[in-house]
């Protein structure tokens, strides 16, 4: 680390400069471009030698999602350590190597190449936010190698590298909307996201659906995201007067959001609000007594009745400590480590293609309840639960679908879609 | 009527955290122009005191906690400054590149402290009690929260103001500021001069932490939301002005508040980004402007 300092120019006025490029760089979330030429390699080829088989595990280790995918690494990081204690896949180990993609999209699609073409995994387990997802949808494309993606997002996509054991919105969004006309009978919605992607698509069908459905949308708002302030959200959501708010908002600005709404005075009774981005795992940061009351829109909470659900949090306490939380992408990063190995059973191999064939119609028994592989789409049949939150930080399912919703990411059977 | 009330409130409510924030900053980058990129993690720093207090007492003493832990984060992130100063900062004085990378590298490396002591998780802090909800008056919703931070910046605003004008610590400290040849041969011990600064720079950054506790998250990367807006408010009043940080703190907020009322958050923040660069075109010195009795 020597440098020769003596010669060392003070530098005066270009310090300013560098402030300012460090300032932005800060302010954009510095990243380096896409990922760089090496696409030769088939990850198919991956999987032949050696009796370990890497498996890639891609989450925001740092930054501002952080706060939600560090829980999900130690799920999948559970999953393997299960198969592998019951012998691994094709009598070989799971090795997982796991990279860091910063809450960064730019730096996802980067490792993600890392991961195919140095490290050659036969699968990659990541993502949170639908921005990382799109940056990495194309890399795998083009190297056909395998994501398997945990998180609900906003539909309109089926990449036939991608597995989504998340929901899509049919299995979420729209059982929310139904649970707020139906049971809280709301009129009159407000629509507050983050601005990007997930909510921005989510908001456009949930007007859809709205129009179609006799709900008024009266006000939408969007926030980037690691936004700290909502006073003023919180005054226009007051103005317009709505029944209930439709909440989108993603990561560290739910605490700031829901610590503001309370202190503005609302509350659950006087007005209700839905999450589909605030699960267990994120309550404890937020602080219960900001939120009790509220309403969130998943498939799996950790009071999911069930013994495989009993069996997951005890081992997943057991392994991280007492007092930590499973939630529903918690829960699907651990499914789509089992959905991956059973296929590569099924499959005899952990080649891309042949695992992709062995997935369709595919079996688990998941916390969540039997969950099944839809061949076309490579989404799985989920549960729809609306939640209410309750004074120690856990959920009661207070509304659930009839057994487990078929993926229709891209709305093909509901006629209010088209157009979308 | 109620609508502009309700925004000049958030807007002065904005420009109380903007200038909480910032005020360590008027001392080590106005005045020492130290650019210390871990400043934001001392507000993390202090944010985190408040929540290690708050468990060591237990749910009982959540006040008390939070009482104590105005000058214990003061205290924690002023002794961080110190040991900062002490290994990196002293050694390149003069060399604002330099210090801007360390320092950068030194944030980076706290943030993975803290991940490491606390999880990457957030962490909850509870308000006191005595915090909860709020006041209407003349139909402008006034929460308590936001009520308590504007008093808080008053009280560190008017401290400050006494200690520098009216101490003879202060004295010396701005007699450094404007002249460090002079004051240094006049007999003032410059390097004590620039811990006592730092330390104190350093500490209302941890003293900022436990205001953002009330309304905020508390996580490992709750510096990187404050530490532009606090470059900003500085750089847009004149380095090591309290006034214009003041001034410049109103006018963010007022303008933040506005904007984003008529527009969308978004657009607020990329407006004021905008306003400011327009502004530093026309004043590139800022608000206020240090007058200098030296040859400098």
């Amino acid at each position: 680390m020597h440098r020769p300092i003596r010669g060392h120019r003070r530098a005066g006025r270009g310090a300013l400069a560098v402030t300012a490029a460090v300032l932005a760089a800060v302010a954009m979330g510095c990243g380096s471009s896409d990922d760089s030429g090496s696409t030769s390699s088939s990850s198919g080829a991956a999987t032949a030698s050696g009796d370990t088989i890497p498996v890639g595990i891609l989450h925001s280790l740092s930054g501002t999602m952080a706060i939600s995918e560090v829980s999900v690494r130690d799920a999948e990081l559970l999953a393997i350590e299960e198969i592998n204690a019951a012998g691994g896949v094709l009598g070989k180990k799971l090795k997982p190597v796991i990279e860091d993609g910063a809450s960064d999209w730019p730096t996802f699609a980067e490792k993600a190449q890392k991961l195919i073409s140095t490290d050659k995994v036969a699968a990659t387990f990541g993502g949170w936010t639908s921005a990382s997802r799109k940056a990495m949808l194309p890399v795998f494309e083009r190297n056909k190698a395998l994501l398997y993606y945990p998180v609900q997002y906003e539909g309109l996509e089926a990449s036939p590298y991608i597995f989504y054991t998340g929901a899509t919105t049919n299995q979420q969004i729209i059982p929310g909307l139904e649970f707020l006309k139906e049971e809280l009978k709301v009129k009159d919605l407000f629509l507050v996201g983050s601005d990007y992607v997930f909510p921005r698509t989510a908001n456009k069908e949930i007007k859809a659906w709205a129009k179609a459905n006799a709900m008024n949308i009266v006000g939408e708002e969007y926030s980037p995201l690691g936004n700290t302030d909502y006073a003023t959200t919180v005054n226009k959501i007051k103005q317009a007067k709505p029944d209930a708010v439709f909440q989108t908002i993603n990561g560290d600005s739910n605490v700031a959001f829901w610590k503001q709404f309370k202190d503005s005075g609302l509350d659950a009774k006087s007005l209700p609000v839905t999450s589909v981005s605030t699960a267990e795992d994120e309550v404890k940061g937020v602080g219960i007594d900001n939120i009790v009351g509220q309403y969130v829109a998943w498939n799996y909470y950790q009071t999911t009745p069930g013994a495989k659900n009993e069996a997951f949090v005890k081992a997943f306490k057991a392994k991280y400590g007492e007092d930590r939380v499973t939630d529903d992408p918690i829960e699907a990063g651990y499914v789509g480590v089992h959905l991956w190995a059973m296929a590569a059973e099924k499959a005899g191999s952990t080649d891309v293609e042949k695992v992709k064939a062995a997935s369709k119609g595919l079996v688990f028994d998941a916390p969540e309840g039997k969950v099944t592989i839809d061949g076309e789409n490579q989404h799985i049949y989920k549960t729809a639960r609306i939640g209410k939150l309750r004074p120690d930080g856990l959920i009661d399912t207070v509304f659930e679908s009839d057994g487990p919703i078929k993926p229709d990411p891209f709305l093909k059977t509901y006629p209010w879609a088209k157009g979308l | 009527m109620d609508v502009i009330l309700n925004q000049l409130f958030v807007g002065l409510s904005i420009a109380s955290i903007l200038l909480l924030v910032a005020l360590g900053l008027t001392f080590t980058f106005g005045q020492m122009n130290v650019i210390n990129m871990a400043h934001g993690e001392f507000i993390m720093a202090g944010a985190y005191t408040t929540y290690v207090l708050q468990t060591a007492l237990g749910t009982g003493a959540i006040t008390l906690a939070f009482g104590l832990a105005l000058p214990a984060a003061f205290l924690v992130a002023g002794t961080l400054g110190l040991i900062l100063e002490f290994l990196v900062i002293r050694r390149l004085y003069g060399r604002p590149l330099d210090t801007l990378l360390v320092t950068w590298g030194v944030g980076l490396m706290l943030q993975q402290l803290a991940r490491d002591l606390f999880g990457a998780q957030n962490v909850n802090v509870s308000a006191p009690a005595f915090l909860d909800g709020g006041v209407t008056i003349f139909g402008a919703d006034l929460s308590f929260p936001r009520l308590f931070i504007i008093t808080v910046v008053l009280v560190v605003v008017t401290a400050i103001a006494i200690y520098m004008g009216r101490t003879p610590a202060g004295r010396r400290m701005r007699a450094v500021m404007q002249n460090r040849p002079l004051a240094s041969v006049s007999g003032v011990r410059t390097t004590r001069v620039d811990r006592t600064t730092f330390f104190i720079g350093s500490g209302l950054a941890g003293l900022a932490g436990v205001g953002i506790t009330l309304l905020g998250p508390v996580g490992p990367t709750l510096g990187l939301a404050y530490i532009i807006d606090a470059f900003l408010v500085v750089i847009v009043g004149g380095l090591g002005q309290l006034r214009g940080a003041i001034l410049a703190a109103l006018a963010l907020g007022m303008a933040n508040s506005f904007i984003e009322y008529n527009t969308s958050t978004s657009i607020a923040k990329a407006g004021v980004f905008l306003l400011i660069v327009l502004f530093l075109q026309w004043r590139p010195q800022g608000m206020i402007v240090q007058q200098r009795r030296g040859l400098a």
